[in-house]
């Protein structure tokens, strides 16, 4: 990854969009890291979530799937956030392979939500918001990332 | 330069979130053993941690010694969910159990709440515990039925078994019995505000309110008798 490429054959205003896209996901993936951690330290700290909204967090947040042998399942989180974070400051750089690994954080992060979402949803049969809020992001995180190759190929050479 | 500037991005954010985890983690574990307002010198600590819900640092701290049988503390702990929603973050209550002799089933229902207790469920096993109570007192035994309660609210069953049936988990029990004998309970709800004993005429909705209601604007809970 500490190679840079080479940018002949992309407009610039090509690049720059694609640089934006990256930012825009990091900016979304600090967002989540911030969360996660919350989450992480409250987890480890034993402390109490209170939900906003009054949903039932504890159900969700103190269920048997919100850790897995003492490593809370937000910590997980945190440390995919900061791959994403990771990946997309050096994507925006250029640096050759960032965005290859930055598609397969998300796209491993975007199938764990929709397990996540299943449990809450099916087997839980509670929803915390929290957990929602990443969710969203996650999709959003996707979104971006599956506009910007469409980007890439506004960048190849015509003729 | 350039080529170290996306490294130190990821570095100052990687500092930032290690550090504000680590400090939000003291701050929290720092809460969680803040001790009551009020705390009497004579009285005995109780099981620590103990369980306790709402803002750890909250300036008004509900202890209620309690008996998961008895149905006058089945009620008060609804109307103590109210009173934490309608006062949220000014609120930190403590629950210890104590039961008595006279329920059957007391002693069986604080050890299943102490096991969910072991796995971060204390709450949802106690409120699974008070809702059913018409339910399960009158059973024989209540073993398999407080593991039906721990298979709803995801435990693990085998822990919760083990735990249940653990001494510590009865050491516990025993450390609040002796911080209520510390204080003089005798009987269950008794409530005490700011480490103030609620007095009878005041274990109501409105009693209450009141006395939490006098905490918040600086003046004595309950007037002088």
């Amino acid at each position: 990854m500490s190679a840079k490429t080479t940018s002949s054959a992309v407009s610039p205003s090509t690049s720059r969009g694609r640089t934006f896209i990256y930012f825009g996901a990091a900016c979304l993936a600090l967002v989540g890291l911030g969360e996660s951690t919350y989450l992480t330290a409250l987890h480890l700290a034993g402390a109490h979530v209170v939900c906003v909204t009054g949903a039932n967090c504890s159900a969700v947040l103190g269920s048997a799937y919100a850790s897995y042998r003492g490593i809370p399942l937000a910590g997980v989180g945190a440390l995919g956030y900061f791959t994403v974070f990771s990946c997309a400051i050096l994507a925006a750089f250029q640096y050759r392979r960032a965005s290859t690994f930055l598609g397969l954080t998300v796209g491993v992060m975007f199938l764990t939500t929709l397990w996540l979402l299943y449990l809450q949803a099916f087997v839980l049969h509670a929803f915390c918001e929290y957990c929602l809020f990443s969710a969203a992001l996650i999709f959003l995180l996707a979104g971006l990332l599956v506009a910007a190759p469409a980007a890439r190929e506004e960048s190849l050479p015509h003729g | 330069m350039k080529r170290l500037l996306p490294f130190a991005f990821i570095l100052l954010i990687a500092v930032l979130a290690v550090g504000g985890g680590v400090a939000l983690y003291r701050a929290k574990r720092e809460k969680i053993f803040a001790p009551i307002p009020g705390e009497l010198e004579t009285s005995t600590p109780g099981a620590v941690p103990p369980h306790f819900r709402g803002t750890a640092r909250a300036p008004i701290v509900l202890e209620e010694f309690g008996d998961l049988q008895c149905p006058p503390c089945a009620m008060l702990a609804s109307f103590l969910k109210k009173l934490e929603q309608e006062h949220h973050g000014r609120i930190r209550l403590v629950f210890r159990n104590f039961p008595l002799a006279m329920h059957k089933h007391a002693v069986d229902a604080a050890r299943a709440a102490e096991a969910a207790g072991a796995q971060d469920r204390y709450w949802e096993m106690s409120d699974m515990i008070y809702e059913n109570q018409a339910t399960w007192s009158k059973e024989e035994r209540v073993e398999p039925i407080f593991e039906q309660y721990a298979q709803k609210i995801g435990l693990n069953l085998a822990r919760f078994k083990a735990d249940r049936d653990s001494q510590e988990i009865l050491a516990r029990i025993g450390l609040d019995n002796q911080r209520g004998a510390s204080l003089g309970v005798k009987a269950t709800p008794t409530l005490f505000i700011n480490n103030q004993r609620v007095p009878q005429q005041f274990m109501n909705d409105n009693g209450l309110r009141e006395a939490i209601d006098n905490l918040e604007k600086g003046k004595p809970p309950f007037p002088a008798s």
